[in-house]
């Protein structure tokens, strides 16, 4: 076991400092998800009220995109420099390096939605109504839901033509539940209306459902031949 | 082997008809809703049709991801392929009769929604296998489709949490139906699962032999020397 997390940690050290140096997958992300909000905020010009409503729906969109923005990149760097066949010609187990590539990838869009977060209460005047706590966990599930897959299907579209157009193709159905339970959570602590629990736990059984699923094949993935 | 496919094909072809005149002639008008319901003796079989081909894609994903037998992946390509058919019927049947009785076309309803849902997984899986080239195809499109189901019931609990519009089920969800209508749905849907079958069988009778032909023209390349071309 010390050995998954030793690679695990490893992997993820030197993905985070390559980032670190070339802020590649970062930078394209924010700029994308910066678009996305002032792209949206022209096309619905809300007032405060509504903008409540609708909230929840713009925040998560504008942050799968983005998400899928750096997910694309995920292995692009692995491929390029066959670091791939080598590891799967060693003997570290192949979770390790998943675990470690979605952990990345978590902290990028996490990042992304700490810096994002302030510009759209700046351009949409949100301020929650309800027990806005709540919306820490939210975030945190909804960003693992969307990695989790994110990182396997960015894995499974490296050995298809046009691979960047299949992420989102096999991404955005898989991801319709996690996408509806984090709209309506959001929506529910912003205006105050209702309750988000049945929502967050709906997200963890998401998260744990798919997690299991995607280290359970993650290793079929990888050898496939 | 073609002597069943051909009982089966006549046996398809009779219940189709039957059902049909079933359909159309044999099954009392409905009080409220008038001729438009009639559609329900192909919506609902189609439906369960689709289903059944959805599971026995899953079926053969698993199968294929255990055993390795190419031949699994071919059934799982061709109940995928005819199940997204059979899907594309119920979503279009759906709305049709949905607009005069509902007065709209379209709702966020649960079924609703999770036949939509089913049926983009299902197009992603087919676009999935069409843009992947090579061996891995059969591996990635059958962890898919396990990923796929996995999603199943998620986008049911997400969506049981709205009110819910479609008809409760009138099979088996304690409503009343006509035991003349109940006779020529239950009809319609032996004819719909034959026929189902039926097409799912030949697409992967096609697909079985296409792959030997591909492996045929690639061994034949390889043993032909190079100055004979």
């Amino acid at each position: 076991m010390s050995s998954v997390s030793n690679i695990t940690r490893v992997t993820l050290f030197k993905d985070l400092r390559l980032e670190w140096r070339s802020k590649d997958a970062i930078n394209s992300m924010l700029f994308f998800a910066l678009l996305v909000v002032v792209i949206f905020s022209f096309s619905f010009d809300p007032t405060a009220e509504e903008s409540r409503h609708i909230a929840g729906g713009l925040v998560w969109v504008a942050f799968l995109f983005a998400a899928v923005v750096a997910l694309n990149q995920t292995w692009a760097r692995e491929v390029r420099n066959q670091v791939l066949d080598a590891y799967r010609v060693s003997p570290a187990p192949a979770n390790s390096l998943f675990l470690a590539k979605a952990l990345g990838n978590f902290i990028f869009v996490t990042i992304l939605e700490a810096l994002m977060t302030p510009l759209f209460i700046v351009f949409y005047n949100l301020r929650p109504l309800g027990p806005g706590y709540q919306l820490v966990f939210v975030a945190i599930l909804g960003t693992w839901a969307l990695v989790v897959n994110g990182t396997f299907f960015a894995a499974m579209s490296l050995r298809t033509r046009a691979r960047e157009i299949m992420l989102p193709l096999l991404l955005f159905p898989i991801s319709i539940p996690a996408v509806i339970a984090m709209v309506n959570a959001t929506g529910a602590i912003l205006t105050g209306e209702a309750s988000a629990k049945f929502w967050i736990v709906l997200l963890v059984a998401y998260d744990v459902v798919f997690t299991t699923g995607c280290l359970f094949l993650f290793e079929i993935v990888l050898h496939a031949e | 082997m073609s002597r069943t496919f051909t009982i089966l094909a006549i046996v398809a072809a009779g219940l189709l008809s039957w059902g049909l005149y079933g359909a159309l002639v044999g099954a009392p008008t409905e009080q409220t809703m008038g001729d438009v319901q009639r559609i329900f003796y192909y919506h609902v079989p189609s439906a369960w049709t689709a289903f059944t081909l959805f599971a026995v894609n899953l079926v053969a994903s698993v199968v294929y991801l255990i055993k390795r037998n190419p031949k699994a992946d071919a059934l799982a390509l061709a109940s995928a392929e005819v199940g997204v058919v059979f899907c594309t019927v119920v979503l279009v049947t759906g709305p049709i009769w949905a607009r005069p009785v509902w007065g709209i076309w379209w709702t966020w309803d649960l079924r609703l929604t999770l036949t939509l849902v089913l049926w983009l997984i299902y197009v992603s899986y087919l676009v999935l296998r069409r843009f992947s080239s090579g061996s891995q195809t059969p591996v990635m499109a059958a962890v898919l489709a396990i990923l796929g189901a996995l999603d199943v019931p998620l986008v049911y609990f997400s969506i049981w949490f709205f009110r819910t519009q479609h008809p409760q089920p009138v099979v088996g969800g304690g409503g009343s139906i006509d035991p003349r209508m109940l006779h020529v749905l239950l009809l319609n849907w032996a004819a719909f699962s034959c026929f189902g079958a039926l097409v799912c069988w030949s697409r992967y009778r096609v697909e079985v032999v296409q792959r030997e032909v591909e492996e045929m023209l690639a061994l034949e390349s390889l043993l032909e020397p190079r100055g004979a071309r």
